[in-house]
């Protein structure tokens, strides 16, 4: 890297102060807030708050709430991340071989992404409530036993993809451009190699795209865990019987709801941490398996 | 083992036709360069014989079938790309396994063949590692040995060298040629080089805006050169070409010069070219020439001079020149190294 020398002395400070003061504001204020307020207990009527220790922090974490949460966090991300992608993967591989105006067709497959995480919760709902919803009707008319509102394997499907429905639009763009950047002559020499159609796809072309696949990756688990807030709550509102209360949900619920602001902070200490273990196990494990250029 | 037969074979892309009937027969186990500059159609010829582009007229047979319908995967061939298009993922070995794996070849086999190429390019320490640790010679040799493990009918080159640096490209070129020879496999190889072409063709085929104006040994072009288009391209520095109606001003002809009737242009090799010091000889063709620089190239010099109208000639001097830019000379050549164009720039005799 190349110094440079400023020669006024608080010039750069001025230049850098802008982003410092952002992140200081808004990401180690409240962080430090939480951390502060998870050493807290409120007494009922909010009067006054006394020092706990660590003690919400074992609360929560033998709370068989809590556990079950954190069971519905991982089956919803996991399922969200794969569903998003998977479908993304498809429609990119399909735009890729439009001829016809392929500008067209991915703007039209880049809208989802500009409609708010509520309103394409609200948008899922009114399509699938069963007292309502126009396509909930078609499936109880072929005899099928939809019902969201009381069984909570079809609650957590309806969830994961109004979430996944909203984030295949963001990953067609990464998987659209990934497909791009693989040099045409290696699929053709894969072509004179005699690799067709699945076979090729999935000797060439999947492992070239794996830059773009761990990328994704990594960005729909940090958005399962943590964008799907408005989804949720719009949709389900984290029932029935807290079969879809996922860990994000469940600091909201505890916090504001219920006004327990000790425990709510110790669950958000607690998500921070396990975002930051889950990103650099990605980046530790994941990534070297992966081939740049 | 196949002979490759074009038979006016036609491209269209729109409304443009970008390759104009082309006819050829690539005989068994023979070595042929397409050669042109760049935009002629010679990658979009090896490429609808590879499959890669459909074929928009005529007839493509690679062996005793016709290709014309056939997967890249069916013609029996293998293509050596420009950039290698090796897979990076992929080790060495499961590079060169890739494709024999995709036709069920048995295991063993594919040991036993890989085992062949990699002693025959002398990349066996390599076979472990990843392409994008080996060097741009390296991965040519893969490039290569990915071709050669596959024993198919007839194999591919485009451009394969020009990403080499020029002393690596000799060498390659070398190389190519040798193996060409010993496994006596027929070879397409397109280039934009002159002197690649030259060096490695059995023959040569000249294409000029989607057309073929001469097919010949390398020597023959040269001697021969069927068109205006094939003196300039095929020599280097290339052919001087004289317009025929400033004879007097600038140069002139001895009165007994057999020229044909019809001749636009004369066209002399800067090699056949010299300097007449004292005693004129049996030059038929003499010029008086004013000289603007010299290039010394080690061997020899080439010596780029104007004539008395403003058109520029270039010749050839052995060894060292001495000359001086403004110093005037005379310069000549004989009768048999002459070459007679018409107006459309196709040769006469």
């Amino acid at each position: 890297m190349h110094t440079v020398h400023f020669p006024n002395k608080i010039l750069p400070y001025l230049l850098l102060a802008p982003q410092i003061i952002l992140t200081l504001v808004f990401f180690f204020w409240p962080a430090s807030q939480a951390i502060y307020q998870s050493m807290f207990r409120e007494d009922p009527f909010g009067l006054k708050s006394t020092f706990v220790g660590f003690a919400n922090f074992s609360d929560v974490l033998s709370d068989p709430n809590y556990l079950h949460s954190f069971q519905v966090t991982i089956v919803f991300s996991v399922l969200t991340a794969l569903v998003s992608m998977a479908v993304a993967l498809l429609l990119a591989t399909a735009a890729d071989k439009v001829v016809r105006g392929p500008t067209f067709y991915r703007t039209l497959l880049i809208w989802p992404y500009a409609v708010a995480p509520a309103v394409a919760g609200m948008l899922w709902l009114f399509m699938f409530n069963p007292a309502m919803g126009t396509l909930a009707h078609l499936l109880r008319s072929t005899g099928f036993d939809w019902d969201p509102l009381l069984k909570g394997d079809q609650a957590m499907a309806l969830i994961v993809v109004a979430a996944a429905w909203k984030q295949i639009s963001y990953n067609f763009l990464f998987f659209v451009a990934g497909l791009q950047a693989i040099p045409k002559s290696l699929i053709e020499a894969a072509a004179i190699d005699g690799a067709r159609g699945s076979r090729r796809f999935w000797t060439i072309i999947f492992p070239l795209l794996a830059p773009t696949t761990f990328f994704l990756l990594v960005v729909n688990t940090v958005y399962a865990f943590f964008d799907t807030f408005g989804i949720i709550h719009s949709v389900t509102g984290g029932g029935p019987a807290k079969a879809t209360e996922t860990l994000v949900y469940k600091v909201y619920n505890d916090g504001f709801v219920n006004l327990n602001l000790g425990s709510s902070a110790a669950q958000s200490v607690i998500l921070m941490i396990i975002v930051i273990g889950l990103t650099a196990f990605q980046f530790r494990f994941v990534e070297k398996r992966v081939h740049y250029g | 083992m196949a002979q490759i037969v074009l038979n006016d074979v036609r491209k269209m892309y729109g409304n443009v036709e970008a390759i104009k009937g082309v006819s050829l027969e690539i005989g068994d186990g023979e070595l042929v360069v397409l050669v042109g500059p760049s935009g002629c159609g010679k990658s979009t010829l090896l490429r609808m014989i590879a499959g890669l582009e459909s074929i928009s007229g005529g007839e493509i047979s690679i062996g005793d079938r016709v290709v014309n319908e056939l997967d890249p995967s069916e013609r029996d061939i293998a293509m050596v790309f420009q950039n290698y298009a090796l897979y990076p993922h992929m080790t060495v070995r499961q590079n060169l396994a890739y494709g024999l794996k995709n036709r069920k070849t048995p295991k063993d086999e594919i040991d036993r063949r890989i085992k062949q190429a990699a002693k025959a390019l002398e990349i066996e320490q390599y076979l472990e590692r990843k392409p994008r640790q080996l060097s741009g010679g390296q991965r040519q040799r893969v490039a290569m040995g990915r071709a050669i493990v596959r024993e198919p009918a007839a194999y591919l080159f485009d451009e394969p060298l020009s990403n080499l640096d020029a002393k690596l490209r000799v060498q390659m070129r070398v190389e190519i040629k040798r193996l060409q020879r010993s496994l006596a496999t027929t070879s397409v190889y397109v280039t934009h080089d002159q002197m690649e072409a030259m060096t490695l063709a059995d023959r040569l085929v000249v294409l000029n805006a989607g057309r073929i104006d001469q097919v010949g040994t390398p020597i023959e072009l040269y001697v021969r050169p069927a068109t205006t288009f094939v003196a300039t391209f095929i020599g280097s520095p290339s052919m001087n070409l004289l317009q025929i109606a400033k004879a007097t001003d600038s140069w002139s002809m001895k009165a007994d010069a057999s020229v044909p009737s019809g001749t636009a242009t004369l066209g002399i090799r800067p090699e056949d070219l010299h300097m007449i010091t004292d005693v004129p000889g049996d030059e038929i063709f003499t010029a008086s020439v004013k000289v603007v620089a010299v290039e010394l190239v080690g061997a020899e010099s080439y010596v780029h001079g104007s004539l008395a109208d403003g058109s520029s000639i270039v010749f050839r001097v052995a060894g060292r020149s001495r000359m001086e830019m403004d110093d005037m000379v005379q310069i000549g050549a004989r009768a048999s190294d002459l070459h007679f164009f018409d107006a459309n720039g196709v040769r006469l005799d």
